[in-house]
């Protein structure tokens, strides 16, 4: 796939210590514009420290991290701006309907109503969901649930969005549904940052990283990881890695 | 052999207006490992909470071990270990004091049933006085395995041991749980990991409450009954999305990095699909006849 070389995320000797526990042990990789990055670990390995400075909501013991073009230092409020998240466990109000929650989020990224009123229309048709607009979120199947979160996630058109698990548990006709959504988000310029444990989706990804006791220990293509590791599959690659 | 350790006829389950558990029936033998394989909200944390005594069905039986769990829920407890979905250990004991309590709360002693959890249990015995909480998420999973065998149990069922885990981890815990089968116990695992289905012994696909097939792993896949290909190109994102506008063509779905696809003549004509593509700036285009995985019968059964 064609992709744009110009850097999005720059990271340079990211730590990150807890005390004397470091969950980030010298990091250091770039992140291209419209690239899907797998971020790929055991549980325990640093991703989600990783994933909680790059979003602005936790400080770097030390080293450099730009996030589209801002300081994760000085700059936070931009860097927040400038991106969308969605994990698993949280993404909508259960209580406000499809809907409410498309304006909810709008609303906090400082969208006009003008704006958000258009582009709900057009999100809901792009799904498929005008019928359900006035449902609340929790009488709605997980899957269309998750479909609904990213779409929120990326609705201010944010530089880059952070996946924290996005497809645990959905079935597997949803969770390709749900990749489509991403390579669709990726084809129109959106970095996606994705952490999973399904390694099949790891071969989705443009490239992965894969982090192991705080240390990334290997980061390429599927296909050169593949080679490199001489495995059948991501899945080898990670056993080989992570054991 | 084969002498029935559980069994399920007509369950229902239903909450406020939704109908978990849509009337479902399957029995397992003795000493088998046995896999209810779904989504989540396909039923399977509300079929194992029933068998566990746990909550109770609003139609149909559930035997285990010949008890009823509606009327014979005491002697089934006892004779059962469960680990359900949600980390169940007191996060403020030490894995020692976790261990003991449960020992006890079942009547007997850890030194008594030492031999079964040994394998598992020196794993984490170097942090013995560390208090649950504290913790990984790979050796929870493992003191809460001990906690659920500690009383000796001849079933054990497990609610997605292995949801969010990573990859290593999950295959250890499988091996685990294939070590434990060797010593006879019967187990009963749900799990969201298609892949986890060919580790058991026989599965249940489940979805929307309902089973789709009850099988051996390989008699599933046997029984997908149609020509299927794997095929890549360079950039996989615009071949779905050909592959989608050509009419004879009926399925096509992302495996890694292939795309699996079948036709709806059942036949492909590889050769003039490769010269279509190419038409389409395809290259480095790759296609082979495979047989199906349990993810592929799956899914064409959740489309029947």
């Amino acid at each position: 796939m064609l992709k744009q070389t110009e850097n999005i995320i720059e990271v340079k000797n990211l730590v990150k210590k807890f005390g004397d526990f470091v969950a980030n042990d010298n990091l250091t990789f770039d992140v291209k514009q419209g690239e899907i990055f797998g971020f790929l670990g055991a549980n325990g390995a640093g991703k989600t420290t990783a994933l909680k400075i790059l979003s602005g909501l936790s400080f770097p013991t030390s080293g450099i991290v730009q996030v589209a073009g801002f300081d994760v230092y000085r700059e936070r409020e931009k860097v927040k701006k400038n991106i969308g998240y969605m994990s698993q466990k949280f993404s909508l109000y259960e209580d406000l309907t499809v809907k409410e929650n498309i304006r909810f989020y709008g609303g906090i990224y400082g969208l006009s109503g003008k704006y958000i009123k258009e582009k709900t229309e057009d999100l809901l048709k792009r799904l498929k969901m005008e019928n359900i607009k006035d449902s609340l979120i929790k009488s709605l199947p997980l899957g269309w649930k998750q479909k609904i979160a990213f779409s929120v996630a990326i609705f201010h058109n944010p530089k880059i969005v952070f996946l924290d698990e996005p497809t645990g548990g959905v079935d597997p006709i949803t969770r390709r549904d749900f990749w489509e959504l991403i390579y669709e988000a990726s084809d129109s310029g959106i970095t996606v940052f994705v952490t999973t444990h399904y390694m099949d989706e790891a071969e989705y990804c443009d490239r992965v990283c894969i982090m192991d006791q705080g240390r990334i220990e290997a980061m390429d293509t599927p296909a050169l990881l593949k080679n490199q590791y001489n495995a059948k599959n991501m899945d080898e690659v990670f056993i080989q890695i992570a054991r | 052999m084969n002498e029935i350790a559980v069994e399920v006829k007509g369950l229902k389950k239903s909450y406020d207006k939704v109908d978990a558990v849509k009337g479902v029936s399957f029995s397992v033998s003795k000493g088998e490992l046995f896999g209810l394989i779904g989504p989540d909200g396909a039923g399977k944390t509300s079929i194992l909470r029933i068998l566990t005594t746990l909550i109770l069905p609003n139609e149909g039986s559930a035997n285990i071990l010949g008890y009823d769990v509606v009327k014979d829920y005491k002697k089934i407890r006892n004779n059962i270990g469960y680990m359900p979905q949600r980390f169940s250990l007191y996060q403020d004991l030490s894995v020692e004091e976790n261990l003991e309590f449960f020992a006890q709360v079942f009547g007997t002693t850890v030194k008594e049933n030492y031999d079964l959890i040994k394998d598992i249990y020196i794993q984490i015995e170097p942090f013995k006085n560390r208090l649950a909480g504290k913790l990984s998420g790979g050796m929870k999973q493992k003191l809460a395995l001990c906690c659920a065998l500690i009383h000796s149990p001849d079933i054990l069922i497990l609610d997605e041991p292995t949801t969010g885990v990573d990859a290593v981890s999950r295959k250890e815990f499988w091996e685990m749980l294939i070590r434990l089968k060797l010593k006879g116990i019967t187990i009963i695992v749900s799990t969201p990991y298609m892949d986890e289905a060919n580790l058991c012994d026989r599965v249940a696909l489940i979805q929307n409450g309902t089973i789709m097939k009850i099988d051996k792993p390989a008699s599933i896949t046997s029984e997908f009954g149609r020509m299927l290909w794997a095929i890549k190109s360079e950039n996989i994102y615009k071949l779905i999305q050909d592959l989608r506008q050509f009419e004879f063509i009926d399925t096509v779905y992302p495996f890694g990095e292939f795309i699996h696809i079948t036709s709806k003549s059942n036949n492909m004509d590889t050769n003039s699909l490769i010269s279509l593509l190419k038409g389409n700036n395809h290259s480095k285009i790759e296609i082979l006849e495979i047989q199906p995985n349990i993810e592929d019968c799956f899914m064409a059964l959740m489309n029947n």
